[in-house]
């Protein structure tokens, strides 16, 4: 009896040694972890979640010209750039500005795409074609379409010209030049949109097709039926994404605009930073960039909730 | 699919047609570097072709610097993305720990804050850093990366868990299996998004034109700006020379890295 | 000396129902152990809690007299092959062999001499050059054991390292496996959920089904005493065939399926309850060719005829349930054909309907079958 006693005593207190040796190696787990994830989490903390912090903080004061904050003026500077009919025309021209090149942008690239996954002799020419305007630059896209936009050399008022028809102010006509910012930008995103189009209609099981074509099914009926069902996934992913690259458009209006004329082009970025970095007011730039940020969670936010739900994943 | 020759004909027409209105403007921009002013300026055809205008690209204007700027940046970048992005994706996929669920979290809650919101107290931070026109102030910024994270995670979850449990019975550390296994066994991956890292590092322009004064760091993107406003009347020629030279090394890349690029992406994106 | 022992091992993932409850098991040195069981049985995780790979709810693990529950799997000393080989893709048969002992700092002259030994050893002289890819999928399974081999250690764990293979190549690793395991002196804890590998290679086989061990020990005692409906259905091929019966009141007369009726002499049954419904069980080469012979036949209908060369397996049907008879040499029976077909009571063995437990094994079996040469 003592003896089983002593026994049973042995493991108990064996037993509380491999709980400590358990607790400890759970802690050695959760170092080993931190310190894979510390060079990361480190430098979000500094560029990242300090700097959002600190924005919404320094939206509520009046900031001198090198950024330390003088005034509280607490909810002001929201009031004030929300009856500002610059900064609401600013916000006019985003929303236009997304409604101009996302659909654009995605119908475009989604016919590029449809006509490229095509198995002809040559394909992969085309497809590197239609892609590649994801490796120019916004300074050098906006350089080239500066030309084209040209009042008297650009190539697009010499074709006017030669239809016969009045040259057009692409950049310095009020009613043309958010239009001729929207072109540009279609343009370079196509590239991007594309090869991630190509990559989700790559992805789709070849048999469904292989068993539609027994069926005899037409080339348009399959398009509908299996292409833009099964790429719906793909399109809620790249309409979001556009719809946010949207949101932060800036290199193009920095040098085809410079957010004129009258405003017209002067998107909410290029608005945050003229406010910031040409008028020194941090303040309401700071209430300006928390509308953006605002805007993008809820996009953000949408694609998490709605892209696992409404579309059709296999 | 069989396609009948008719179809084919429709396929291949409507393919030149977009082919050609895709890579309009940048044959444009190539030609019309080969061409004189003369030409650019009465809107002829090329009469003769000169190097010319890239002559004067690189003597007018620092553009070798910016050029090679343009490089250290987005090497470095791209560097720091994977270093940074591999060992997290290995924390995530590899090692389990207390409070790995949140740190996760935390990670897809950095994808809703645009850089360009919370520029601001980004440009104190690196002014009170004294990283105005270093090198540091235009990469440090931008090496923690969700996006790579999760594209370097999706890949690391199809290595067999088998291979780190052969190690821990071997007694390999968790390091040395990162560098010995996972990272030779994920090159493709980390090619793919290393590509991509570049592009978007040597595209870069809100930030390099904020955080560049003078030409010492300055990259290509801010310098073509320049180029283009300080270039007196219209010398189309010489800014379509530098716009050419700035997208040649990010177009041969996409040409490489084009399919590879178009899977590791749509993987990232998707899964 | 027991090398590895169990006790009363449990294991539960986040206050879940236990995967694996009160596993008490101690496996002896050199033995070859074999832990079988349909998939979800907790036959892996049991592994992989002896190697250090999940952590061990509760009970504890002695390896040589040595508690490790606490220990990482690199300290307990013992090497594993798993199912899909785990083989490093990048490096090459020599450098994945290599590996461990590098880490282990082995000097340079030992790890050449190891590694030499193991692929004379498992013929992969020819082939330490070459990568994973290039390999066939035996090859990379005796890759696999290389790896095991160099390491010295003296508990080897392999977790169904044979299921990737074509049949073929595995009735021939399971040769190599055991000689090597013989000739190295190796105790082998071997993971499968193959009846027949278990049969053929362990020393001592543990049957687990939903987490509970259903019976340990040597294959033929299992084959033979199954000490439950689970183990008797689950070793042995064609399996066990099981039927519902129940006696005739004066206790000489059994009824089985309803439909055979077998007289039985009461002392052959004597530990048998005759009040209750029970289960019978009878081998496939029990059921035996009856033309010839006068008593205790009974003429099936057959179902379905398998001509396998040197045996035939027939299909009768028995009320609700199919019985197979494995007959040597070659039988024409049609489709259909009531055939006659000698079941003798002496071969029976009785299960408890209730706990399934066994009640009464078939004597004869035992005395006639193992021949001790």
């Amino acid at each position: 009896m003592r003896m089983a006693n002593s026994a049973l005593e042995a493991n108990e207190t064996f037993m509380y040694q491999v709980e400590r040796v358990k607790k400890k190696n759970r802690k050695l787990s959760f170092i080993k972890g931190m310190l894979f994830l510390l060079p990361s989490l480190i430098l979000f903390s500094v560029f990242l979640f300090y700097p959002m912090l600190k924005t919404i903080y320094l939206s509520f004061f009046l900031t001198d010209a090198k950024g330390a904050t003088t005034v509280f003026v607490g909810w002001d500077n929201y009031k004030e750039i929300f009856t500002d009919s610059v900064f609401l025309k600013g916000m006019k021209n985003t929303f236009l500005f997304v409604f101009y090149t996302v659909p654009l942008t995605v119908i475009i690239s989604l016919f590029l795409t449809v006509i490229a996954n095509e198995k002809l002799k040559g394909i992969g020419v085309f497809r590197t074609i239609f892609s590649s305007t994801m490796g120019v630059s916004v300074a050098a896209a906006s350089v080239f379409w500066l030309y084209l936009f040209n009042p008297t050399m650009g190539l697009l008022n010499k074709f006017l010209e030669l239809l016969g028809a009045e040259s057009i102010g692409w950049l310095t006509d009020p009613d043309w030049a958010l239009f001729a910012v929207s072109v540009t930008t279609i343009w370079m995103n196509i590239g991007f949109t594309f090869l991630i189009l190509l990559g989700g209609l790559q992805s789709i099981d070849s048999s469904l097709y292989e068993s539609a074509d027994i069926e005899g099914s037409s080339y348009f009926y399959k398009l509908r039926r299996i292409t833009i069902p099964m790429l719906s996934p793909t399109l809620f992913f790249v309409i979001t994404v556009s719809i946010i690259n949207a949101f932060q458009t800036f290199g193009q209006i920095d040098i085809l605009t410079q957010g004129g004329p009258a405003n017209e082009t002067n998107l909410i970025v290029y608005s945050i930073y003229r406010e910031a970095f040409v008028n020194y007011q941090f303040g309401s730039a700071s209430a300006q960039a928390i509308v953006l940020f605002i805007f993008i969670l809820l996009m953000t936010a949408l694609q998490f909730k709605l892209g696992e739900r409404r579309v059709h994943y296999q | 699919m069989m396609l009948s020759a008719g179809k084919k004909a429709i396929f291949y027409v409507l393919l030149i047609i977009s082919a050609f209105l895709i890579a309009g403007p940048a044959l444009m921009a190539i030609v019309m570097s080969f061409m004189t002013n003369q030409d650019i300026l009465t809107g002829s055809l090329p009469t003769t072709i000169s190097l010319d205008n890239y002559f004067a690209a690189f003597t007018r204007f620092p553009l070798l610097q910016y050029f090679l700027n343009s490089f250290i940046v987005s090497i470095v970048i791209m560097l720091g993305q994977l270093i940074l992005s591999a060992l997290a994706a290995y924390a995530f996929v590899f090692l389990e720990f207390k409070g790995r669920d949140f740190l996760f979290y935390l990670f897809i809650a950095t994808m809703m804050v645009p850089f360009e919101a919370s520029v601001i107290p980004n440009f104190h931070i690196i002014r009170d850093l004294g990283w105005i026109d270093r090198y540091s102030g235009l990469t440090v910024p931008f090496f923690a990366t969700a996006f790579g994270t999760f594209l370097l995670r999706q890949n690391f979850k199809q290595i067999p868990k088998e291979l780190r449990e052969a190690s821990q019975i071997e007694g390999i550390g968790d390091f040395k299996f990162f560098l010995k296994v996972i990272l030779p066994v994920s090159r493709t991956s980390l090619v793919t998004y290393g590509i991509y890292s570049f592009l978007t590092s040597w595209n870069m322009y809100l930030w390099p034109l904020l955080v560049t004064t003078n030409d010492t760091v300055r990259t290509v993107q801010i310098g073509l700006k320049q180029l283009q406003t300080q270039e007196q009347l219209n010398d189309w020629g010489v800014i379509m020379a530098g716009a050419v030279i700035i997208i040649l090394p990010t177009l041969i890349l996409l040409f490489l890295g084009q399919k590879k690029l178009q899977k590791g992406l749509t993987e990232g994106a998707l899964k | 000396m027991s090398q590895v022992e169990l006790i009363d091992i449990t294991k539960s993932y986040d206050k879940q129902k236990d995967v694996l409850n009160g596993i008490n098991l101690s496996i002896e040195e050199g033995e070859f152990f074999v832990l079988v069981g349909p998939s979800g049985s907790g036959k892996s995780t049991l592994l992989r809690m002896i190697a250090g790979l999940e952590e061990i709810s509760g009970g504890f693990l002695k390896i040589n007299d040595q508690t490790v529950n606490h220990l990482p799997p690199k300290e307990r000393n013992l090497s594993m092959v798993f199912q899909n080989y785990a083989l490093y893709p990048h490096l090459t048969v020599e450098q994945n062999i290599l590996f461990g002992l590098k880490a282990r700092k082995v000097e340079k002259r030992e790890q050449q001499i190891r590694l030499m030994e193991a692929a004379e050893m498992l013929g992969l002289t020819e082939l330490l050059k070459r990568k994973p890819r290039e390999l066939s999928g035996g090859q990379r399974q005796r890759v696999a054991l290389g790896r095991s081999v160099v390491s010295h250690a003296p508990l080897c764990l392999m977790d169904e390292p044979l299921s990737n293979l074509d049949a073929k190549l595995r009735a021939n690793m399971r040769v190599q496996i055991r000689r090597l395991q013989k000739q190295l002196g190796l105790t082998m804890i071997y993971v499968t959920h193959d009846q027949v590998e278990a049969m053929t290679m362990g020393d001592r086989i543990m049957v687990l089904n939903e987490g509970k061990i259903q019976q340990v020990g040597k294959p033929i005692t299992l084959y033979n005493e199954p000490e439950n409906l689970f183990v008797a259905s689950f070793i042995g091929s064609p399996k066990m065939n099981l039927g519902n019966a129940a006696f005739f009141a004066d206790g000489n007369h059994l009824i089985i399926e309803n439909q055979l009726h077998i007289s039985i002499d009461p002392d052959v049954i004597m530990g048998v309850p005759k009040d209750r419904n029970l289960k019978v069980g009878i081998r496939a080469e029990h059921l035996f060719p009856g033309e010839s012979k006068k008593d205790h036949i009974h003429h099936l209908e057959a179902v379905n005829v398998e001509q396998l060369g040197n045996e035939t397996l027939i299909a009768f049907e028995v009320g609700s349930e199919l019985w197979t008879a494995k007959w040597p040499g070659q039988w024409t029976i049609e489709f259909g054909q009531k055939v006659p077909v000698q079941i003798l009571p002496q071969y029976l063995l009785f299960f408890d309907v209730e706990t399934g437990q066994l009640i009464q094994s078939a004597d004869i079996g035992k005395l006639r079958e193992v021949v001790t040469i």
